[in-house]
């Protein structure tokens, strides 16, 4: 998949992050996070802890309170926005909420003809992007058609063809069966892109993040090697995070 | 008041219907749709010609008759009124069989049904033998405006997805023994539609944040640029609409 | 109601379908002021819900069921021209690829099912809130009634259009008895869904129902639905009482109507049946008089639910800023 590499595979910069809903509930209350290029970070942590917030900033769709988000150098703001999206892929939890158009090709096509591509130059981003997830032979498919897994992959697909440099996915394996959270992790595993992978699977964060961060409070509360944060049962315990029945960080080897 | 069903009508096939370009179908359906509803309720030969024309189509198109007549059901209440018409007419009285009616209710209630029926075949034809994105397609290409076709485009893309959230809440209803038989015991069925109402709206927002997400800015990038349509293709097209029409001049000049 | 091919005669199908084009058009063009670039996803998305909407049964009485129009309900929740074009869309929809309603037949059944109930619907609802509470209770109340009535106005719109273009010689007061005498009944049920769907929307997500804007935070006790209800269809069985004069004498219409819109569970008399030909030898010619004075009324009806809706349509300029969804998680 070399050749669909980033341009420039991007770091991440969060600091001071602050955001409050509509309605008055407070989502985000200062949060920091740098994360290295090329870097894999599982970012984990309770329902209603802010991750999902947080990860909706990192390209732009919510716009901070407070605090700034810097990407590859780049500082978000009105004038990088839309330099911002395209280095920034999101991979949004319901793949229903990605795949709008009728086929997968035309979804998959969407980004990158928003970017000004055209014809072959935009047919061969389309393939490159769903050769990367192995989903060649679903381009005429259509979206509603899929089974959970291929919907997921093709979800990953519409976002690597705007080539991001650095990945934002939310729950990326919730409602996968084994063998689709497989076919994900060894996807993912290959992209050469910085990957922030916001996740209740604990054992998937272990096997495909060499870090992870724990959110609680609209804060970052923990840091450090995944293996290490998930040996932690405290650490665990206090932010409503359980390992599943049986799992050992500790005697698992990362794939 | 349509009962209506979410499955579309397309019929995968490869026939010479199938591969007409969508725009010149649509026109040639709409050309004799008219030409029928046009044609006087006393020429009955005309409609005869006309449901001939239409079985010679269904065959070429290798749609199954079954197929097109299990979907006339939408007619049937028309057929109904048709029937009735008769009985209910002013003008002359006739005797058919001991029993006085109209007599211009009893060719205007043929006429009524006659209509019904082609016309109904003519668009469900167009329906089984063209998919649904382009279809719509086809329509913008007839100056249909751009924003109206991708709003049904995005409709048809998530009915399923919606009718399928609604069929959830009514089984979870059955399940709890929700068997409502007067018009107050219906509260718990507008509860679930105004909650259908606000998962969609939310839905629509997610949608948006991931068009936003890749790169959209308000215009919906076209994705090809279709072929001219050779004059042969028209003609081929509009045969059966042309042919009625002279069959239709022919009878007129007749009577 | 999705009326087929050749169910009036050309000339109206040709009017009703420049006036539909040119109230589709506005409605684009309002709706884009009104949700910016947020229109396409939006409005295809409600236009999904729309068309669900109008697949849920409920039950009216004894176990027999309806189901809904949804134009007042869309009105009220997205604003006129929104719902105007979300269920425009959803006719187009339906006549294209489900063959549902004829292709020629659009403009007669864009507005009966789009226009009119929409437009008719948003001038009750803003009537009925200028009349009602400003609570909660009230904008629901007036939902119901908006939801009931846009029923009855597309009855009348679609009598109206048989005076003036019917493809068969049935006499316009029999069409219109029937058609708004049955349509009554219906609208109870219509109006009591869109009440209390709007109720139940105005519990959870208050600020997605246009028509609520500028409605106070409520105090005290949560909204009760079951006064209003009982209200709505106190009042609907009012309408019904007086406009049934028109159809009592014409029960075949009735029949008729019911089988058309595949409201009434059953229609077993047959239609050949020898008690219904009694009524026919004296019901041969319509009364013109009569005709003509329904058909003034129903009329001005019509202009007056359909005008006061879009005077206050255009008048209302609502804000264009939305709030983001607050994710799961």
């Amino acid at each position: 998949m070399s050749h669909l590499g980033p341009d420039d595979p991007a770091g991440l910069e969060v600091s001071g992050l602050r955001y409050t809903y509509p309605d008055g509930t407070a989502a985000l209350h200062g949060l920091d996070l740098r994360v290295e290029v090329g870097e894999r970070v599982a970012v984990l942590g309770p329902n209603g802890a802010g991750k999902t917030t947080f990860a909706l900033h990192c390209n732009g769709l919510l716009r901070g309170q407070g605090g700034e988000v810097v990407v590859g150098g780049l500082r978000l703001d009105d004038r990088s926005l839309t330099e911002i999206r395209r280095r920034v892929g999101f991979v949004f939890q319901d793949a229903d909420d990605q795949l709008f158009l009728g086929t997968v090709r035309e979804d998959v096509a969407f980004g990158p003809a928003n970017l000004g591509l055209r014809a072959e130059e935009l047919q061969a981003r389309v393939q490159d992007a769903l050769a990367a997830v192995e989903a060649e032979h679903l381009a005429g498919r259509a979206p509603h058609h899929l089974s959970g897994g291929e919907r997921r992959r093709v979800a990953l697909a519409t976002v690597l063809a705007m080539r991001p440099a650095l990945l934002v996915l939310d729950e990326p394996t919730s409602n996968l069966d084994p063998a689709g959270r497989r076919e994900l992790h060894d996807v993912l595993a290959r992209l050469p892109v910085t990957q922030l992978v916001v996740t209740h699977d604990l054992p998937f964060a272990l096997e495909l993040c060499p870090r992870a961060v724990i959110v609680n409070g609209g804060r970052v509360v923990a840091d450090g090697p995944t293996a290490h944060i998930l040996a932690d049962e405290a650490l665990l315990h206090a932010n409503r995070l359980e390992l599943p029945f049986g799992f050992d960080p500790r005697t698992t080897r990362r794939g | 008041m349509g009962a209506g069903h979410t499955h579309a009508l397309y019929v995968h096939e490869h026939s010479p219907v199938h591969a007409l370009p969508p725009h010149v179908k649509v026109v040639a359906t709409v050309a004799f749709v008219v030409t029928v509803a046009v044609t006087p309720a006393s020429a009955g030969p005309v409609f005869a010609v006309a449901a001939l024309l239409l079985a010679a189509v269904t065959r070429l198109a290798r749609v199954p008759l079954r197929f097109v007549v299990a979907r006339l059901v939408v007619v049937v209440p028309f057929l109904l009124v048709a029937l009735m018409v008769p009985f209910v007419a002013s003008g002359e009285r006739t005797e058919v069989l001991g029993v006085s009616v109209a007599a211009e209710g009893l060719v205007a209630g043929f006429g009524i049904a006659a209509r019904a029926s082609l016309g109904a075949t003519a668009s469900i034809l167009l329906a089984a033998t063209t998919e649904v994105p382009r279809l719509l397609r086809g329509l913008e290409r007839l100056r249909v405006p751009p924003v109206l076709t991708q709003i049904a485009t995005f409709m048809v893309r998530y009915l399923e997805v919606v009718a399928g959230e609604l069929g959830r809440m009514r089984t979870a209803m059955v399940a709890r023994g929700h068997d409502p038989r007067w018009l107050w015991q219906a509260r718990p069925v507008a509860a679930a539609t105004g909650a259908l109402f606000v998962r969609s709206y939310e839905r629509g927002e997610r949608v948006h944040a991931a068009m936003l997400a890749r790169g959209y800015t308000g215009t919906m990038p076209q994705l090809d640029e279709e072929s001219e349509v050779t004059t042969a293709t028209w003609a081929r097209a509009l045969a059966p609409a042309v042919l009625l029409v002279a069959v239709l001049v022919v009878w007129a000049v007749l009577t | 109601m999705h009326a087929p091919d050749g169910f009036l005669t050309v000339p109206a199908a040709v009017g009703t379908g420049l006036i539909s084009a040119g109230a589709v058009g506005a409605a684009l063009r309002q709706s884009r002021e009104q949700l910016g670039e947020q229109q396409v996803p939006l409005a295809g998305l409600t236009a999904a819900f729309v068309f669900a909407a109008q697949m849920v049964n409920f039950p009216v009485a004894a176990g027999t069921t309806g189901h809904l129009m949804g134009g007042a309900l869309a009105a009220v929740l997205l604003g006129p021209w929104v719902g105007l074009l979300v269920v425009s869309v959803v006719v187009i929809v339906q006549a294209l690829v489900f063959a549902d309603g004829g292709i020629s037949a659009l403009g007669y059944n864009l507005i009966n099912m789009a226009v009119v109930t929409s437009l008719g619907g948003w001038g009750v609802f803003r009537l009925g809130r200028r009349v009602l509470p400003k609570t909660r209770v009230g904008v629901a109340v007036a939902a119901g009634l908006a939801g009931g009535a846009s029923v009855v106005i597309s009855a009348m719109a679609f009598s109206l259009e048989w005076l003036v273009g019917a493809s068969v010689p049935v006499a316009f007061d029999r069409v219109f008895g029937a058609m708004v005498g049955v349509h009554t009944l219906i609208g109870i049920g219509e109006g009591a869904i869109t009440g209390l769907a709007v109720a139940a929307v105005l519990a959870s997500r208050p600020d997605l129902v246009t028509g609520a804007v500028g409605l106070e935070p409520p105090r005290g006790p949560r909204t009760r639905v079951r006064p209003f209800a009982i209200g709505a269809v106190v009042v609907s069985l009012l309408v019904a009482a007086v406009v049934a004069q028109f159809a009592v004498d014409d029960p075949d219409g009735l029949e008729r109507v019911a089988e058309d819109t595949g409201f009434a569970a059953s229609a077993q008399d047959h239609p050949l049946g020898n008690s219904i030909f009694a009524d026919y030898a004296t019901a041969g010619v319509a009364d013109e008089s009569t005709s003509l004075a329904i058909a003034g009324i129903s009329g001005t009806l019509l202009t007056l639910a359909v005008g006061g809706g879009l005077f206050s349509a255009v008048r209302r300029r609502g804000p264009s800023t939305s709030s983001p969804t607050q994710p799961v998680g």
